[in-house]
């Protein structure tokens, strides 16, 4: 299935020539998760900290549908 | 350490020893004590019987890491309230220097006379003195003109806090101006129209110079120096809050893309919690903005002494010249989402006019995004929402009734679609898509205030813990935890910044209450903060039923239980009996 992932902040580094915030198409197995796209896109765990599934909060095991959109951000903070 | 009183009526001065109910108070729990203890609650905030109070924070004058902090209180024009609006600027450090607790301003000077407060160290009576200049001479000048001429005047070491043409002309959105540690008029205690306190005693400047005075009094100084290394490790490990982190690197408006994504970025008068431009405007886009007009990355500066997290920004014109600082999230957002402008270098050219009128620029952007929607200019026509803020400078009929604010803005054209509490607007994050917050704005004391009780933290960020944005449940409570434990760091004298790291690592917010312990001598524990929060939030709710603002106030606007917000569709659904329980319960 295809869905849609978006990087934010400093994990935008991983995806060399792209930027933050970039639609980044994935091609990814029925079932899969938001940690199983992670992995694809080669962006640590570790560095991710907050995930968006379609604007909502979603923890990192949640299953995606197709044409899901993803949007993944590191710890951030500001006020 | 000494509570100072200026007298505008006479331009005298009197030192008092600070009494002992008042001994373990600092920043906003020595302002919103005092305000309450000596300000009439039914009186006009512009007239003769309101009092301005300056506090530094507990710890602020210290090696406290990132501390220097200051309060400022009174009864708020903007919301006929308390108001505490606190600063991070090296005028809080150097108010603490002189060895100053709360500096009490009081009186009025005749109508039309301005004056300056010099504020010096007396080696010889090891005290504070003030000596008063006239200052009409810097009447109608914009700040940005203005500091120069006081460091050129008093030297270059004093630091300063002012009101500017907003102040003179009496809005009910004018700030308090501070410098920053490159001299800049930059700093605010922006909220709830503090600036006209000011101007109406007639204190047009209160410069200040610490040469000489001797370094802050310990308690325990072994105990606060544990409590500072442990907070300042934390603030040094945690990824929000350490070097080169999200803060340091791209800012405050790192917030953007993520309050975008979870469909609470408010947009055009808070009609969409999604707005088609926000990468342009957001953080990371300033970090790569600022790197293409200069050739190289620029990781951001402190914006007072001693701040281990230095989140300021800088912006810069094409030429590679300095525009403004700073670019905050609230700033970014309110100047540029909410009226629909996706132009960074207009948001900066409305930052640098904010800060040259002495205005607050959340309240100058959610205004104009009420005089969008009224039509008096396109939504996303940045230059025209520039001559707007001109007009506000010039003190014409235009720009007088939007220096009066959100509110009053809405009035004027007949809107019912106005985001405010209690007169104050709201922030950069939608109630009808993070609920928490929407408790927050509707019953924290100040008016529609995001940092009185963050929880964004939670809601957003995934800070101490992760809750949907979405659900009601369990806010109201959640909302009362931040709101005391809030009111307690911003008495410590601590940026809120801290509370990323102290509530994610024990030991740091161990360390923030050591600190404390090890300056004032007092033996609070961990579990003490939040009924000390409680305990000053309780003295600001009186104040505010007795000046007629109780709980039926609590409340956001009817707009947003009825008209859903996209992308999620959901409407304010927090019921009136948890709004109540936060105060009620706490």
């Amino acid at each position: 299935m295809l869905v849609r992932a978006k990087l934010f902040a400093t994990l935008a580094r991983h995806l060399p020539g792209t930027h933050p915030g970039a639609v980044i198409e994935a091609d990814l197995p029925e079932g899969a998760t938001v940690a199983d796209l992670l992995a694809k896109l080669g962006v640590p765990l570790s560095e991710a900290r907050m995930f968006f599934v379609n604007g909502r909060v979603r923890p990192v095991d949640w299953a995606l549908q197709p044409n899901d959109e993803v949007g993944v951000f590191p710890p951030i903070g500001g006020g | 350490m000494w509570i100072l009183r200026l007298n505008m009526a006479d331009r005298s001065y009197r030192l008092e020893d600070v009494p002992a109910a008042y001994k373990n108070l600092g920043g906003r729990g020595m302002t919103s004590t005092l305000v309450a203890d000596e300000v009439n609650p039914q009186c006009h905030p512009l007239g003769p019987n309101n009092k301005l109070v300056f506090a530094p924070g507990i710890v602020t004058g210290t090696s406290a890491p990132s501390s220097a902090r200051v309060s400022a209180g009174a009864k708020s024009p903007l919301t006929g309230g308390i108001k505490e609006s606190n600063a991070g600027t090296p005028w809080a450090h150097d108010l603490a220097s002189l060895h100053i607790k709360a500096l009490v301003v009081e009186g009025q000077a005749e109508a039309g006379n301005r004056w300056l407060a010099h504020l010096t160290w007396d080696v010889h009576a090891a005290r504070p003195k003030v000596e008063f200049f006239p200052a009409d001479e810097y009447a109608g000048q914009s700040l940005y003109e203005a500091f120069p001429k006081l460091y050129e005047r008093f030297g270059r070491k004093v630091s300063i806090a002012a009101h500017g043409v907003a102040g003179e002309y009496g809005y009910a959105n004018a700030g308090i101006a501070y410098n920053d540690l490159n001299g800049r008029p930059s700093r605010y205690s922006g909220r709830g129209g503090l600036g006209s306190v000011m101007a109406r005693r007639g204190l047009k400047f209160v410069v200040l110079d610490p040469q000489g005075a001797p370094g802050p009094e310990f308690a325990d100084k072994a105990l606060f120096e544990q409590g500072a290394l442990k907070l300042a490790n934390g603030l040094r490990q945690h990824d929000i809050t350490k070097p080169k982190g999200a803060l340091n690197s791209y800012g405050t408006a790192v917030l953007i893309n993520i309050l975008n994504e979870a469909g609470g970025l408010p947009t055009r008068n808070f009609t969409s919690g999604r707005f088609e431009g926000a990468a342009r405007i957001a953080g990371e886009s300033i970090f790569e903005g600022v790197k293409n007009r200069l050739g190289r990355e620029v990781y951001n500066h402190a914006c007072s002494p001693g701040c281990i997290i230095q989140c300021s920004n800088t912006w810069y014109k094409a030429d590679g010249s300095e525009h403004t600082s700073c670019v905050e999230y609230e700033s970014d957002w309110a100047l540029g989402a909410d009226c629909g402008i996706d132009s960074l270098d207009d948001i900066a050219e409305m930052v640098r006019l904010c800060n040259a009128y002495g205005l607050d620029t959340i309240e100058t952007g959610t205004t104009l995004a009420v005089a969008m929607a009224a039509g008096v200019i396109p939504f996303g026509d940045g230059k025209a929402a520039i001559n707007l803020i001109h007009e506000m400078g010039k003190g014409t009929p235009l720009g007088r009734l939007l220096g009066g604010g959100t509110e009053m803005a809405g009035k004027a054209y007949g809107l019912t679609h106005v985001p405010t509490v209690k007169g104050q607007s709201m922030p950069a994050y939608e109630p009808r898509a993070v609920k928490g917050i929407g408790i927050t704005y509707a019953t924290t004391t100040m008016g529609a205030d995001h940092t009185a009780g963050y929880t964004i933290a939670p809601e957003i960020l995934g800070v101490s813990g992760k809750v949907d944005p979405l659900t009601p449940e369990g806010k109201a409570a959640l909302s009362r935890a931040f709101q005391a434990t809030t009111a307690f760091i911003d008495s410590s004298g601590h940026c809120l910044f801290i509370a990323f790291a102290i509530l994610d690592i024990p030991s740091a917010f161990e360390g923030m209450v050591e600190e404390c312990n090890g300056l004032l001598g007092t033996s609070w524990t961990a579990d003490d903060v939040a009924k000390i929060g409680a305990e000053i939030l309780k003295k600001e709710r009186a104040f505010n039923e007795a000046a007629g603002i109780g709980k039926e106030r609590d409340r956001v606007p009817e707009f947003m239980k009825i008209e859903p917000l996209p992308p999620h569709n959901q409407v304010f659904d927090v019921p009136d009996a948890a709004l109540d329980s936060v105060f009620a319960e706490m």
